[in-house]
């Protein structure tokens, strides 16, 4: 937590369509040292759009202010594509919800791997198949050698997520965002993968940004969470602590999934509270 | 009793307002959209204007674009005559005028062929599969393999020329790839949750291809139709310039050229102004079409 | 008496050396008034015993029958006003270019039923719709009120057993829980059976009476939600789930070796 990797403050994002301009994200601020920061939130709540928008990936219609945006030694507001392009992937690094639309159907796996490295390091394409190598083997995949000639819908979606685990973290980025990286897979193998990714990161001192509609999942793996609702940050509270939440947005999200062994007779449904809009 | 009925009438005409209401409001926004869009809001008014040209023909017309005037034949363009006179002293705007109406007939009469034809065999192949795919599909096939144009000129020279068989000829050379289009559609389609859902309400196969399937098809023929009419437009004046379409004296653009050919060299007028009105048309349809695509295909 | 009964249905796809089987011998007996759970992860065959069962695939082999009636390979209409089905998607779920009444009129008119209007009125009212939705298109409403229509149009018919398909795990919780909701007093109101495939433990503990666990097209096995929820579970792949659903363990486990 001493050093802080990323600070955002009063992150705004509007969209315009079709002449008028739609909040997306108002007044986001948070900052992420060298923890497991989890942004949770329903559909719509803002939540991705915010990941997106740190590596500035957001459509060309959105519009994106800030009081600042500073990662590291760069303001982020201020940097021109070419900035972006160095930080994107070698810094920052992203991984996607579902493997099979993230990784190039007619490209074998391990290629890809070596591509992320040669993209940010001037090395032989010998050294990055190499690393490559060694990388697949650091995300638990036996016999390396063989599923770096694996074509991506020769695997599975849990080795496909670990192929991208391993492709972001390739060029030792100092920050991943995750944006629903296990919601594709199945239970048994998420945790595999969660596990995997948290070693990875903590081996590495890598801030790690995470994306969920799941409290439950977020409340275990993450030290901190935000809980976001219609585009602004309802309630930000430690992972442990959640139990004692304040805000009725969280309470509803942790109240209404059913659990094993439920012995209730009805799920406590939300009531939406306007109010809830201008805090 | 009585209140009943009423009630179920006047409930009735709610929803059909409700449609209108909501087709209305898809139609302004659609509009909108395309007007945005320069290129293709130019295309639109050309359309629209060789609409207007058609309908109001004799009022536009300077002349009687079939009586010849000897005495007054190829002269060039002038107050008098617009765009000249041709070989018989006819006056080449006034038959350009009325030649928008046969252009506008193949057009109205291919498509109307086509478009059913495409979209039935497309569709039932595509939901079926199997058996009656395959044999649908082969046949369509057959009549993709065969050159468009030649293919029509040897329809046309079984059938005799004729305005009628040439326009039969091109709806033959045009329907596959409609049905191959609404093929492809279908397949995905037929897997769809909403398509699954109306077959375990019972419904027959007739009707979940026409009430179901067709509707989501149809914009994406639209499009494809659309495009398609530049094409036909370019065969009709192929066939009329080959003599095989429309027939003299009927001022068909295709056949103005074929004429007017012989003259080309001194008299450039002769050529130049159903050439050009070819052109603007097909090019016309082309930039509706791209227009149309991008407003109508779910996938944007 | 079974209102469903399931006798070694089998069924593969391809032929050949490219033949693979997804369903071996699956046997079920669901009793009317019975809500029963069909678990297990991607390419277990939960959902194509669902199929099956709603006449999607023809060329399986066994028994089928429900209500003591032996089910056909083709699809009749007979089935349809037995069983309705929820899917798992309701973007997918509903017709694009149909009004919501549209949607619920079609069942009606396919089985030449009278007296649409109020039909239509009643069954939007069951599920928490008022009339006003009638006239809506589905791009206008949010993911739970079309979960809503959907449950609305396989109701419509007034069957006896509802096949549901994964119906909230593309909701957000609070909408799934409402769902939920609605699903367990439209049982207790009109009686219905319910079929559910889903990977969500909890929702099977809060829905389902009894629940079978199925691993690569096979049922492992069946238990009660009670003896679930009281470890009684035998199988050590349903124990698996059974972990793995219990997210404040999650943390604690190492990640086990590598499985590939």
């Amino acid at each position: 937590m001493e050093d802080t990797k990323l600070e955002v403050k009063n992150l705004q994002i509007s969209f315009s369509h079709e002449g008028s301009q739609v909040n997306a994200v108002r007044d986001v601020s948070f900052t992420l040292g060298q923890e497991k920061l989890a942004i949770v939130g329903e559909s719509g709540s803002g939540k991705s759009t915010v990941g997106r928008s740190l590596l500035k990936l957001h459509p060309k219609n959105a519009t994106v202010k800030a009081e600042k945006l500073q990662f590291g030694d760069i303001d982020l507001l201020q940097a021109n594509d070419k900035t972006m392009q160095n930080i994107r992937g070698r810094r920052i690094s992203m991984i996607m919800q579902d493997p099979k639309y993230s990784l190039n159907p007619v490209m074998k796996v391990g290629d890809q791997i070596a591509e992320a490295y040669l993209a940010h390091y001037k090395v032989s394409k010998k050294i990055a198949k190499e690393k490559a190598i060694t990388m697949l083997e650091k995300v638990q995949i036996r016999d390396p050698e063989r599923v770096y000639s694996l074509y991506p819908h020769e695997v599975s979606g849990g080795m496909g997520q670990r192929v991208m685990i391993a492709m972001m973290l390739i060029p030792e980025p100092e920050i991943i965002i995750a944006d629903e990286p296990t919601s594709a897979l199945d239970v048994s193998v998420q945790r595999q993968v969660l596990n995997l990714l948290d070693e990875l990161i903590s081996e590495r001192n890598i801030g790690l940004i995470f994306i969920s509609h799941d409290l439950d999942l977020v409340r275990n793996y993450c030290d901190r969470v935000l809980v976001m609702y219609a585009g602004r940050v309802v309630e930000s509270i430690k992972a442990s602590e959640l139990e004692n939440a304040q805000h009725p947005y969280t309470q509803g999200l942790l109240k209404a999934p059913p659990r094993i062994g439920d012995i209730r007779n009805r799920l406590p449904t939300l009531q939406r509270d306007p109010s809830w809009l201008f805090n | 009793m009585i209140t009943n009925s009423t009630m179920k009438s006047s409930s009735i005409s709610k929803s059909t307002n409700a449609n209108l209401m909501m087709l209305l409001k898809t139609v302004g926004h659609g509009c909108k959209r395309i007007i945005r869009n320069p290129l293709t809001a130019a295309g639109l008014v050309v359309v629209i204007l060789l609409l207007v040209i058609a309908v109001f023909a004799p009022w536009i017309a300077t002349h009687n674009p079939l009586a010849q005037q000897l005495s007054n034949s190829l002269q060039a363009p002038s107050a008098e005559h617009w765009f000249g006179t041709d070989e018989f002293g006819r006056d080449i705007f006034s038959r350009l005028v009325y030649g928008s109406r046969i252009t506008l007939y193949i057009i109205a009469l291919v498509t109307i062929i086509v478009g059913p034809i495409g979209l039935a065999i497309g569709t039932i192949s595509g939901y079926f599969g199997g058996i009656i795919d395959t044999v649908f599909m082969r046949i369509t096939d057959i009549f993709i393999s065969f050159p468009g144009l030649v293919l029509a000129l040897a329809f046309v020279a079984a059938l005799g020329p004729g305005l009628e068989h040439a326009v039969i000829a091109i709806a033959l050379t045009t329907w596959p790839p409609i049905a191959r289009l609404a093929r492809a559609e279908t397949l995905q389609l037929r897997k769809a949750d909403y398509i699954v859902a109306v077959q375990l309400q019972g419904a027959s196969a007739t009707r979940i291809i026409f009430r179901h399937i067709v509707p989501m098809c149809l914009s994406s023929v639209i499009v494809r139709l659309t495009m398609n009419m530049a094409g036909i437009i370019l065969t009709a004046a192929g066939l009329g310039f080959l003599g095989l379409g429309a027939q003299a004296p009927l001022p068909e653009w295709g056949a103005m050229i074929s004429t007017g050919r012989s003259y080309m060299l001194e008299n450039w007028w002769l050529v130049a102004a159903p050439g050009a009105a070819i052109m603007l048309v097909s090019l016309a349809f082309n930039l509706l079409g791209d227009g149309l695509r991008d407003l109508l295909d779910p996938r944007n | 008496m079974n209102i469903i009964d399931i006798e070694k249905l089998n069924l593969s796809f391809g032929s050949g050396v490219n033949e693979s089987k997804v369903l071996h011998d699956v046997c079920l007996q669901i009793q009317a008034g019975e809500s029963f759970g069909l678990v297990g992860e991607s390419g277990s065959g939960k959902t194509t015993v669902l199929r099956c069962l709603a006449g999607q695939y023809h060329h399986w082999s066994g028994q089928l029958s429900v209500n003591g009636e032996q089910l056909q390979h083709k699809l009749d209409k007979k089935r349809c006003i037995d069983m309705q089905m929820v899917f798992q998607d309701p973007y997918g779920s509903l017709h694009p270019r149909h009004s919501i009444e549209t949607a619920l009129a079609e069942p009606l008119k396919i089985h030449k039923m009278d007296n649409r209007d109020e039909r239509i009125t009643t069954i939007l009212k069951k599920v928490g719709l008022d009339n006003s939705f009638r006239y809506r298109s589905p791009h206008q409403l949010s993911g739970g009120q079309r979960q809503r229509v959907a449950i609305a149009r396989a109701l419509i018919l007034e069957p006896k057993i509802l096949l549901l398909d994964e119906p909230t795990s593309a909701l957000d919780v609070s909408v799934q829980a409402e769902i939920l909701n609605l699903l367990k007093d439209l049982k207790e109101k009109e009686g219905l059976t319910y079929l559910m495939v889903t990977h969500d433990l909890g929702v099977v503990s809060y829905l389902c009476d009894r629940v079978a666990v199925m691993q690569s097209g096979r049922i492992v096995e069946t238990i009660s939600s009670d003896d679930l929820a009281n470890h009684n579970a035998s199988e050590p792949y349903t124990r698996m789930l059974l972990d793995c659903c219990y997210h404040t363990e999650a943390t604690n486990v190492t990640a086990e070796s590598n499985i590939y």
